[in-house]
């Protein structure tokens, strides 16, 4: 019936190990602690801004803070788009 | 000392009440108290499934709000003496569900009782989290499907971070009741086979109850199918998950149909 099946092209391709492999890699997601993640992302955006203002006018959505899980590495990605800065001849 | 047990899984629909009556029989079958207590505040079942639909006339929110006596809501099983069932209220909201009034029938459950089984809602909401709050053990109730694995996780997280257990820094022991599973299906690769749930939800296996018409059968009679059927394989799996929840060693297998004499002679032209 199987090999009947599979002669016929009734796709031979299995769904549980894929079932398997989306869990694995969602749950690993959402067990990191989002509500802490976003948390921590918050804080680390405000304090930040706070210190890049203090030297630099620039906007509170010029400054993006991002969390990548990977397996073996995360990386924390901080992008800060600032305005012209004009030559510094002050000083 | 009582045990309470609550068996809970997020997800709706993977097999619960019929777990919860089902370990009740067997638990009690071996002559130990038990008692088990519906949680779905609103949408009460467990008295259906176990064929005490119309001896209900006090329930667990009229406990807790001292309209009746705890003695009065309780119903003793008609079959098993040793087996009682605390209703639900089907008119009431689940806000009647108070903190404080659970703990209080909690504390008084636990002295009637040697088990105390609580059949807990589905979600994650207050009413779920009630069932849970008091548990030493929570059996996870678990369909090899990915919704319902995924709620699964989620209410591992809750069981290990907002029961009084887990607040007092301790540990409720969590116990995986793998429900629905067709050995046949699995071996295909259709569904998802016990090594892939258990790797992922990484808590031990109380028991694998096959796919199996009985367990219908047994909610139409209103008899718990360790009752209704004590040979089928779905009553021998959860017996066998009793004397596991006892403590017994038990190597976990999945049973299958007993087949007779004549059944077996003819084995393979089936």
């Amino acid at each position: 019936m199987s090999l009947f099946g599979s002669f016929f092209g009734r796709g031979t391709k299995t769904s549980a190990p894929v079932a398997r492999d989306r869990l694995q890699i969602l749950l690993a997601h959402e067990r990191t602690g989002k509500g802490d993640e976003s948390d921590l992302l918050n804080k680390l955006h405000t304090e930040i801004l706070e210190v890049i203002k203090r030297h630099i006018p620039v906007d509170q959505d010029k400054v993006q803070v991002k969390l990548d899980r990977g397996n073996s590495v995360s990386m924390l990605e901080i992008d800060i788009e600032v305005p012209q800065i004009k030559s510094p001849s002050y000083r | 000392m009582a045990k309470v047990l609550v068996v809970t899984s997020g997800k709706g629909g993977v097999g619960k009440t019929t777990s919860t009556a089902a370990l009740g029989v067997a638990l009690a079958q071996t002559g130990q108290n038990v008692v088990v207590v519906d949680f779905d505040v609103g949408l009460r079942n467990l008295d259906l499934v176990m064929g005490a639909e119309r001896r209900v006339v006090f329930d667990l929110i009229n406990v807790i709000q001292g309209e009746a006596k705890l003695a009065q809501a309780l119903i003793r099983d008609k079959r098993i003496e040793t087996l009682s069932i605390l209703p639900a209220s089907q008119t009431r909201d689940k806000d009647a569900l108070t903190a404080e009034g659970v703990a209080r029938v909690m504390q008084e459950l636990r002295e009637k009782f040697d088990w105390v089984i609580c059949d807990s809602p589905a979600g994650i909401e207050r009413g779920a989290q009630l069932a849970m709050y008091h548990a030493d053990h929570a059996i996870v109730v678990t369909n090899p499907e990915v919704s319902s694995v995924r709620d699964s996780d989620r209410i591992i997280g809750m069981l290990d971070s907002t029961t009084e257990k887990a607040k007092g820094g301790g540990k409720i022991e969590k116990h995986l009741l793998l429900t629905r599973y067709d050995p046949a299906r699995a071996a295909r690769g259709e569904m998802l086979r016990i090594e892939d749930v258990l790797e992922i939800l990484s808590i031990p296996l109380l028991g694998i109850i096959p796919e199996s018409e009985e367990v219908l059968r047994a909610s139409n009679l209103g008899a718990p199918v360790t009752l209704s059927s004590p040979d089928s394989p779905p009553a021998r799996a959860y017996a066998e998950a009793a004397r596991r929840l006892e403590g017994e060693k038990l190597e976990i297998t999945v049973p299958t149909e007993r087949k007779g004499l004549l059944a077996r002679l003819f084995k393979g032209k089936s």
